[in-house]
């Protein structure tokens, strides 16, 4: 901002975006009025956990809560949860709640976030038909969700599967549905995707591969998921991870840029120069992709933007940007991936994926634009920095387990 | 509770009560200490919790996983006590532990 003194920040939506914002505001300037909007009736929490150890049980909603309630009172943030932003007046720069209170703001931060799709077919809405985005669908789920229960999980992106390697654990039937021929088409390689095809398919998980769902089947309950081919799944519980929608709605209001996110620049300004926007609303330009503009659904992304707003509006020297980076947990795998594998021409494996542990990396005209690390944390970090240097080493090289790759990374 | 102190690049001291079966990284994290991002959250994926452990209290730490000690061949300075904090558990055994963290995490 620079000219005009900033000492109100409003700040709406707190998910992980918007409760990093709120604590690196207040980090930075001490004597900031500083509100924080949540329409959750929870502080903020992270939400990696919710298809993971938070679904499994084996993290408390305590230890979910990014930070302890109290810590907001303590330094001064008014944290106003269970509400809901309804307008902005651009010109008289406020912020309307539901119930009609009016917040004046010197900048605004829209940390809206995104709701995840909807199954689009009758029968969407009986009991056990669950979306999972929140602590209280997680909630919600989790009683029928024991040994022996039948769960049919329609989408093998990575929620979907991160649910499926949790049910497997807990032991409840599962079955995959997936419109696509491979699971995790959207976010990785043939490759990658076989293999994690593969590792469920050894832990008991059912696939149905290129499949629609047609009806969910029940009265008030599901009791069975209808294919277009006419068959039917047994289904105690249906959980849908089919992707994810921007919350865009109070952007379009006011009229600011949105092209299915919210079109933010490097300083995560939108197009009104007094408000900024962050997280998975957002459409950012990518710094190592030729500024292409990107959703990014990710953790990195919440923390970056969060952290670069924060320094923008009060007058800091924002951090650089981060390669992208993203990472699931499935049974005894960590997968970590940096970079953003869309378009890449040559695909170099280093490591034997039959040992569960290897790395996928991306080749786009010569250039190293990716990674997808299974158990290979050296891989995963030495390919980010790589990607964030702009420089790329030969796949022959990459290709050669001989090497090890603190080697390869400190030659490129 | 056990308590744990945070010194900063800086010098800069803070002591917090650490419950026990948390990690020294959440302890560092509800108490907004500088200087520890955990940005994953603990699952260790991005080595943005690196903390020296204080030379007394090495030994009681434990040793790092492989896993971790991977992700701590490519964090900054690193040396002989680096560890994660999300990879150490608080127990009653660590009361009084002290680690310090890098000045390129500041």
């Amino acid at each position: 901002m620079g000219e005009a003194r900033i000492g109100r920040v409003v700040v709406v939506g707190a998910g992980q975006a918007g409760g990093e914002a709120v604590q690196r505001l207040r980090a930075l300037d001490h004597d900031l009025e500083i509100t924080l909007i949540g329409e959750e009736p929870l502080a903020p929490y992270q939400r990696p956990p919710l298809s993971k150890k938070f679904l499994a049980g084996e993290l408390d909603a305590a230890r979910l809560l990014l930070r302890p309630p109290e810590v907001y009172e303590q330094e001064r943030i008014a944290l106003l949860t269970g509400r809901r932003a309804v307008w902005i007046d651009r010109a008289g720069k406020r912020v309307r709640l539901d119930g009609g209170q009016e917040l004046p703001y010197d900048a605004l931060i829209l940390a809206t976030g995104s709701r995840p799709r909807k199954l689009p077919l009758a029968g969407a809405d009986l009991a056990g038909v669950h979306l999972l985005r929140t602590a209280a669908d997680v909630d919600a789920i989790r009683p029928r969700f024991v040994a022996g229960a039948k769960l049919v999980v329609v989408g093998a992106g990575y929620i979907g599967l991160e649910v499926a390697a949790v049910a497997r654990q807990l032991g409840l039937e599962v079955t995959v549905i997936e419109a696509a021929v491979r699971p995790l088409a959207r976010v990785t390689s043939p490759e990658v995707a076989g293999f994690y095809l593969d590792e469920h398919t050894a832990k008991g998980v059912r696939f149905a591969l290129n499949a629609q769902v047609a009806v969910i089947k029940g009265t008030e309950r599901v009791r069975a998921v209808g294919m277009a081919d006419g068959t039917e799944i047994p289904a105690d519980i249906v959980i849908a991870g089919i992707g994810i929608i921007s919350e865009t709605a109070l952007a379009t209001q006011c009229g600011l840029a949105v092209e299915g996110g919210i079109v933010v620049d490097r300083q995560m300004r939108t197009s009104d120069p007094a408000i900024f926007a962050i997280g998975d609303c957002v459409r950012r330009p990518l710094v190592h992709f030729n500024d292409r503009l990107g959703p990014l659904e990710s953790v990195h992304n919440a923390i970056e933007g969060a952290k670069i707003a924060a320094a923008v509006i009060l007058g800091k020297e924002p951090p650089p940007e981060e390669a992208p980076w993203f990472w699931s947990d499935q049974y005894d795998l960590k997968l970590q991936i940096a970079g953003q594998f869309q378009g890449y021409d040559k695909l170099v494996l280093r490591g034997n994926p039959k040992e569960r542990a290897f790395a996928a990396f991306y080749f786009q005209a010569g250039r190293l634009i990716a990674v997808d690390a299974v158990n290979r944390p050296a891989e995963y970090l030495g390919a980010k920095q790589l990607i964030q240097r702009g420089k790329s080493v030969a796949p022959e090289i990459l290709a050669d387990l001989s090497k090890p790759m603190k080697e390869i990374v400190a030659a490129a | 509770m056990p308590k744990v102190t945070y010194i900063e690049h800086d010098g800069k001291e803070h002591v917090v009560d650490a419950p026990v079966g948390q990690t020294v990284m959440e302890a560092a994290v509800k108490n907004a200490i500088p200087g520890i991002d955990a940005d994953c959250g603990g699952a260790c994926a991005c080595a943005t919790c690196h903390v020296y452990v204080d030379e007394a209290w090495a030994g009681k730490t434990g040793e790092s996983s492989g896993m971790e000690q991977s992700m701590l061949d490519f964090a900054n300075d690193v040396e002989e006590t680096s560890r994660l904090s999300c990879q150490i558990k608080i127990t009653e055994e660590l009361d009084g532990l002290i680690v310090r963290m890098p000045k390129s995490q500041h």
